[in-house]
């Protein structure tokens, strides 16, 4: 019936969007894990979460990556504004056969919450985790919520982890079915204290994690400077580090970026350099794929991670045109042969325009 | 000072400019404050935590100071313990009371301590973590600005940048780098002395786990 086709990679073979069992030595059923760990370049981007309730603003919103990462980083209320909540972002994007990341920050949650929200997002079948502290209420727009942080990032690794590796609660009750995860973290190598950054790495490992996402990187010999340390300390045997990347819009926005947004750091060239373009935004998509081809080469790099915030339509654009991928083409959802056999049934009904009765339809089916 | 935007990694920012429903160059935060009613009276500083202490000149001051203070702070634990009979004599519960004043008082004027009960002094550098307006106990977030300014409170140090100084002058500096565990509510305002001076003293009762203290 379905024409064969060359199966995808990490494909079960009894359906495209059924989860996978995890290999011996993997922590999830994933696929990130086990490109990551295959060695492969991964390539994962971020999901513009929508205030709305309509599912399809998430499909949409997730289609225009197909084919060209190997995760999707479902944000929890990003500085904190309120938009669709990980959790809802996630359920989601599993049905459909996606790889969600699940972030979760600990401005909203208290330990009891959040332990609750894994052991669902595991039984969905998410099987990537990051965990972030969260930025403060005072960012967002409602600055009057109250601030929770019961866990720090680090605490909420450590959890995460003695609940998928011991089956306990931070409490000691014990879980009949842990969940299989691959955990994450978020690093910022470009805020001081510089010298503290690479151990604070080290302190994430030490809490259980497996992969780290970082900042965006504006400035590269920063980064290659703390990725030598990190290199140092030996850590790159112990963590896969995805380098975060993302376009400028225009020279304007960088500015306001830097003076406004604490922690992103954006040296002067960059911004003489947009200033200098004609085409601003072609310039920050075009310094966006510069970035990504120096950051490649720094030994320890295991990914990228594109934040392409209201630019999510470059992504592809940007994935392509760096070469990261080499060619290898990452999972992408497929029509199931059923879907198929709806669809064009569908078809032939609304386009050709005969009416068919029961009664000869049994006839012609003999 | 409100116009302060997403810093981990993994959120979102706005590279392309601002939230939806936000002209160009203005957060939702911005807004939403510029929106609020306009009275005589607006508040100082933008979290609870900052307004508790206006200044932190003495805070400061033990941070450059760390390493005499591991050391006086190492004595004073030795001379507590030692007066460990005598506080199971009057009674652990019925001396909380008093030294859990004088504690508040000394902690409060030279840490700004905030009683959360599990004092971890000692391993961030002498700067009290309780007084980062996200509570971290396990190293600075990613929105530590460039001068080195907390990502909430553009006009206070990092609370986190400071521990780090305060630890390099520490003997024992690297328990920096032990992942601490999430804060225990239900020990707010108790007395952190006597239960580390109790810990130590059943520790010593049995060597096998001496690792309490």
């Amino acid at each position: 019936m379905s024409a064969a086709r060359p199966p995808q990679q990490d494909e079960n073979p009894s359906g495209i969007d059924l989860p996978l069992d995890p290999l011996p030595g993997h922590t999830s059923p994933g696929r990130l894990e086990r490109v990551l760990r295959r060695g492969e370049f991964a390539v994962t981007t971020e999901l513009n979460p929508p205030d709305s309730a309509d599912p399809e603003d998430v499909y949409n919103r997730a289609q225009i990556f197909d084919g060209w990462v190997d995760g999707i980083n479902a944000v929890d209320a990003s500085g904190a504004n309120c938009h669709m909540s990980s959790v809802g972002i996630c359920a989601l994007l599993t049905r459909m056969g996606y790889a969600p990341i699940m972030q979760i920050a600990c401005r909203d949650k208290n330990r009891i919450a959040i332990q609750g929200d894994v052991l669902g997002a595991a039984a969905m079948g998410v099987a990537n985790i990051l965990c972030l502290t969260g930025d403060g209420v005072q960012a967002g727009d409602q600055p009057g919520a109250k601030p929770v942080f019961d866990l720090d990032s680090m605490s909420l690794l450590e959890t995460i982890r003695i609940m998928r590796d011991n089956g306990k609660f931070l409490s000691g009750r014990k879980l009949t079915t842990p969940p299989q995860l691959f955990l994450g973290g978020a690093i910022n190598p470009f805020a001081p204290p510089h010298d503290f950054r690479p151990h604070r790495l080290g302190k994430k490992i030490a809490a259980g994690a497996q992969f780290v996402q970082s900042q965006y990187c504006f400035d590269v010999p920063m980064f290659r400077t703390y990725m030598q340390r990190v290199r140092d300390l030996g850590y790159t045997e112990k963590v896969f580090i995805m380098c975060g990347v993302g376009p400028l819009a225009s020279a304007k926005t960088a500015k306001w970026i830097r003076s406004n947004v604490p922690g992103i750091h954006i040296p002067d060239a960059i911004i003489k350099r947009l200033e200098g373009a004609q085409d601003q935004k072609k310039e920050g998509k075009q310094i966006c794929i510069d970035i990504i081809k120096e950051v490649k080469e720094i030994p320890g790099v295991s990914g990228i991670h594109v934040m392409a915030y209201r630019q999510e339509e470059y992504v592809a654009e940007i994935v392509d045109e760096s070469g990261v991928l080499k060619g290898r083409r990452p999972w992408h959802r497929e029509a199931r042969a059923d879907d198929k056999i709806v669809a064009d049934r569908l078809d032939q009904i609304l386009h050709d325009g005969i009416t068919e009765t029961q009664v000869d339809m049994v006839k012609s089916a003999h | 000072m409100t116009e302060i935007k997403p810093i981990e990694p993994g959120s979102t920012t706005p590279l392309n400019g601002t939230p939806p429903s936000a002209p160009a160059g203005m957060t939702q935060a911005a807004m939403v404050k510029k929106a609020a009613p306009k009275t005589a009276y607006k508040p100082a500083d933008v979290s609870p935590q900052r307004r508790v202490q206006r200044s932190y000149t003495v805070r400061l001051w033990a941070i450059r100071h760390s390493r005499l203070l591991e050391w006086f702070y190492a004595r004073f634990a030795d001379v507590f313990l030692m007066l460990h009979p005598l506080w199971n004599g009057i009674g652990y519960a019925r001396v909380e009371a008093p030294v859990k004043f004088v504690e508040k008082r000394v902690k409060g004027i030279m840490f700004d301590c905030r009683m959360c009960g599990q004092c971890i002094l000692s391993s961030t550098g002498m700067s009290c973590p309780m007084n980062c307006p996200k509570q971290l106990r396990n190293g600075p977030c990613g929105g530590v600005r460039a001068n080195g300014n907390c990502e909430v409170e553009p006009d206070m140090p990092c609370v986190w940048v400071k521990a780090w100084e305060g630890s390099r002058n520490m003997v024992k500096g690297d328990a920096i780098l032990n992942v601490q565990k999430p804060v225990d509510q239900s020990l707010r305002e108790t007395s952190a002395w006597l239960r580390v001076t109790a810990q130590a003293a059943a520790a010593r009762k049995t060597p096998s786990d001496g690792a309490s203290a």
